[in-house]
């Protein structure tokens, strides 16, 4: 089984070398693994500091957002014919060690789509990170009708049927719901996996703004009236 | 007679009609998008040219002014067209991206390659 990890990245230098250099080289079960490094258009030395960690780099010239991040990350892994795409933040958010632990219903055929729940488990969570989190969960129940406990991870693993399947528009931070809308749309196995976030000052700086809620929820409402 | 602001406003329309004529023309805009600019360009010509037209109507839909049913349908109007207007940034957004992607999923080999002829 091969798999991609995608990671995502806008502005990371300071932290970018030393979270590529923890992504695991094997996983159990798996007889590849692909890191691809999407740099979204970043104007410090994110670029620079990838190469000098030795991995493949996929390019935007202009930044597009999270969303069109990930969905040319997918596009790569689609073109590399991978059975297992995993999506991973490059602000050192994430443990490493999850990546296992999400991909593994996916080989044993018991997801298609796994989400990494930050807050399942949740231990030693920021309160603001809490509501906002309630909130979109509460929004994606509403108008997608998908429960969820954590919408909007970064840590996500996806079939090969699922890679096909999942077609989303959002560029934004407004994507992560709608990946759980096609996952549902096209009858996928959605399954939930407590992770654990590590909490930085950096990855707070880095994650997303309390603010921005309102903007995603304005481009959700568009997308859903237009 | 026409008084001032009728004139002035008589100068706008027709000047906005020209261009809604000169676009399609040229091709700039479609037939349909001319047909309604037209629509909405001829009517406020009658409403400067004839204002009792707009009272006639005000006094239909249970308005008091005539003044007041263009302000409400302006309004409206607007609102409309600023969604369209998101709606089409949205799609520009979108085509951009798709621009972008294929750009960058062309060139993620040659970062590789120069990548490797640099260490060399």
């Amino acid at each position: 089984m091969k798999v991609v990890i995608v990671v995502p990245v806008f502005n990371e230098s300071p932290v970018i070398y030393k979270v590529l250099k923890s992504i695991p080289k094997k996983i159990n079960e798996t007889s590849l693994v692909d890191v691809v490094v999407v740099n979204d258009g970043s104007g410090d030395d994110t670029l620079s500091e990838v190469q000098r960690a030795g991995f493949v780099i996929v390019n935007h010239a202009i930044n597009r957002g999270l969303g069109a991040a990930i969905k040319t990350g997918m596009e790569y892994a689609r073109k590399k014919r991978a059975d297992i795409v995993v999506t991973f933040d490059g602000d050192g958010q994430h443990e490493p060690s999850d990546i296992e632990k999400i991909i593994l219903p996916i080989i044993q055929k018991k997801a298609d789509l796994v989400i990494g729940s930050r807050f399942k488990k949740s231990k030693n969570v920021p309160m603001d990170r809490f509501f906002l989190n309630w909130f979109a969960n509460f929004i994606t129940f509403l108008f997608y009708g998908v429960a969820t406990t954590d919408s909007q991870s970064g840590l996500r693993a996806f079939s090969g049927k699922a890679i096909t399947l999942i077609d989303f528009k959002g560029e934004r931070m407004d994507f992560s719901s709608e990946i759980l809308l096609e996952a549902k749309r096209n009858n996928l196995k959605i399954e939930e996996v407590p992770i654990r976030a590590i909490y930085t000052e950096y990855s707070r700086k880095k994650g997303q703004k309390n603010l921005n809620a309102i903007p995603t929820f304005t481009r959700f409402l568009v997308r859903l009236l237009r | 007679m026409f008084t001032a602001i009728q004139i002035f406003l008589l100068a706008v329309v027709i000047f906005a009609i020209s261009r809604v004529y000169l676009r399609l023309k040229e091709g700039v805009i479609t037939s349909r998008m001319a047909f309604f600019w037209f629509l909405i360009w001829i009517a406020a010509l009658v409403g400067v040219i004839l204002p009792a037209t707009t009272t006639r109507i005000a006094e239909f839909f249970g308005v008091g002014r005539g003044v007041d049913i263009i302000v409400y349908i302006s309004l409206a109007l607007l609102f409309y067209l600023v969604f369209r207007i998101y709606v089409m940034i949205e799609d520009l957004r979108h085509q951009i991206t798709y621009i972008i992607r294929e750009i960058s999923l062309s060139g993620s080999s040659k970062i590789r390659k120069n990548r490797k002829r640099s260490k060399k």
